[in-house]
């Protein structure tokens, strides 16, 4: 199916390094992202995850290496990918329906002159609304739904686009866990047909969700199970922190000395 | 009054100069108050007073300056927004009084009497000529084509710029339209309530609207009725109590707000009483 120039992952990065100023938010990554993977990005705040979808996007300029979304560069890739930016970059005032804020992402690579949507984006975004169970909210306004709600309208604007990838970013960081398994859930699903890459915090889905994991904190310092000792913890973060082992939902590993996780 | 107005054009002009000025306000307030670019148009506004002094330097029409002014500064302010990490609150504080500098120099250096810049700058909706509303109305189809051409693209742009960028969108080019646009609209009002007294035309009926909609178009369409109702009041007001005519449209429209918040505030404290919850 593939010619044999073309490289055998879904996205491969290489010596990728990206500057805000003269601080360095990513430092010579190497990261190669199978086809079906589903990938969670951990690290520490400020430690350059966003920084990395955005960059697998195209949205952020690295100033040296290369990355390949899909064998061609991020801003050839972008009408491949879904991307599920944080909750609180949303504005929830804002006066647009659940129904209009999915059909946006139908306008995937679009002039924009002239666009109107048709019956055939209709479709599409009634379909995604049904499997994600928000179609009987349509027509709700934006701000009138829980975070969990919102979360899967999110979700939805970025599937209505039809990727290969799905990118999220922090998709369960102010839910509850009972929402947070929900959105996991669904996410295993859609896994069937497409790679994900997630940035989280959220250590409940380490062990029990994602197949691989990859630690971030201004270069890669792992990228594999999702098995994490506790020493590669420590160098990540610096200190020890709420981390979850296999099948032992909130085991504390090491002391904290630092008070509240 | 109704007499008045049939037998007055300049009653007449006044009438259609609100029409066509409260299109430009609907339209381009919604897009303001929703990208947040409020002060920004203030600024844009007030840089027009350097093209009003200009105009008169060089013996042309002060709009026509107003125009060239607004536009380039526009653009100049979007570019630099876009290219440097200066807070754009900051750039409004240099650009906004940059404007009104240069439109007092250039009057300093006109020959003659100074002229009065009274119109200009509060407004004068009883003097519009029939010229000044041929080009409002040219400046408005402008505006009401571009954004009807480009309305799910102005959406995107206002709701998820970030996210509309990923989806390949072009948000340069959105971004800069929507600053010209802005630019344009100021222009059109000018005439009618002045420079310094803009922003309430602009801020004012989308505000109400809003309160009314969850429709971008619907707010849209609501804004420009709601800037009818105001301008229309606020000439009333000043044709009968002899007031001047761009202070009386912004305190009806400011006094508008008021009373429709009260009101707001008022129901949705009933509404919690009563419901069981």
């Amino acid at each position: 199916m593939k010619t044999t120039k073309s490289s055998d992952y879904a996205i491969d990065i290489q010596h990728l390094s990206v500057r805000y100023g003269t601080i360095y938010a990513l430092k010579d990554i190497n990261l190669q992202i199978e086809y079906g993977d589903f990938v969670g990005i951990i690290g520490p705040n400020g430690g350059g995850k966003s920084t990395l979808l955005k960059s697998i996007l195209g949205l952020v300029t690295p100033v040296s290496g290369h990355i390949s979304v899909l064998d061609v560069t991020p801003q050839q890739g972008r009408s491949q990918v879904g991307y599920v930016p944080q909750a609180t970059n949303i504005n929830k005032q804002f006066p647009i329906s659940v129904r209009e804020a999915v059909l946006m992402g139908r306008m995937v690579g679009n002039s924009g002159f002239l666009h109107r949507y048709n019956r055939e984006d209709q479709d599409i975004v009634q379909n995604y609304l049904q499997r994600l169970e928000i179609a009987d909210l349509a027509d709700r306004q934006i701000g009138q739904l829980s975070g969990g709600q919102l979360q899967r309208v999110l979700i939805a604007r970025a599937l209505v686009v039809l990727p290969q990838i799905l990118l999220l970013d922090e998709p369960t960081a102010s839910l509850d866990a009972h929402s947070s398994s929900q959105i996991y859930e669904i996410l295993q699903g859609l896994n069937q047909d497409v790679t994900i890459v997630i940035v989280t915090h959220d250590t409940l889905a380490v062990s029990s969700y994602l197949k691989t994991i990859a630690c971030i904190n201004q270069t890669l310092y792992y990228h594999g199970d999702p098995d994490l000792s506790s020493d590669l913890v420590m160098q990540l973060y610096g200190c020890p922190v709420e981390l979850i082992a296999h099948g032992v939902p909130h085991r504390v590993l090491g002391d904290h000395n630092h008070g509240g996780a | 009054m109704i007499s008045a107005i049939l037998n007055y054009s300049f009653l007449q002009h006044a009438l259609w100069a609100a029409l066509l000025a409260s299109i430009a306000c609907g339209i381009m307030g919604t897009i303001i108050i929703e990208k947040k670019l409020v002060m920004m148009s203030g600024g844009i506004a007030h840089t027009a007073f350097g093209g009003i002094g200009l105009g008169y330097f060089l013996q042309i029409e002060p709009i026509i300056g107003a125009l060239f002014f607004s536009i380039s500064s526009a653009l100049g302010i979007a570019a630099i927004k876009r290219n440097s990490s200066t807070n754009p609150d900051v750039l409004v504080g240099m650009f906004w009084p940059l404007g009104m500098a240069l439109g007092i120099l250039f009057i300093s250096f006109t020959p003659g009497y100074p002229p009065d810049m009274t119109s200009y700058l509060f407004g004068d909706i009883l003097t519009v000529s029939k010229s000044d509303l041929w080009f409002m109305l040219i400046l408005d189809i402008l505006i009401i084509s571009a954004v009807s051409v480009f309305i799910n693209l102005i959406g995107a742009y206002l709701f998820d710029e970030e996210f509309s960028t990923a989806l390949g969108l072009n948000m340069r080019f959105t971004d800069y339209m929507t600053f010209v646009l802005i630019a344009i609209t100021v222009v059109v009002i000018i005439r009618v309530i002045g420079i310094i007294l803009i922003l309430a035309l602009l801020c004012v009926p989308p505000t109400i609207a809003r309160m009314f909609t969850y429709n971008l178009k619907k707010m849209m369409m609501l804004s420009i009725l709601l800037g009818v109702a105001f301008c229309l009041t606020g000439l009333w007001v000043s044709y009968t109590l002899q007031l001047a005519s761009g202070a009386a449209i912004v305190i009806v429209s400011v006094l508008a707000y008021t009373l429709i918040s009260a009101w707001q505030y008022a129901r949705n404290r009933k509404l919690a009483q009563n419901s069981p919850m």
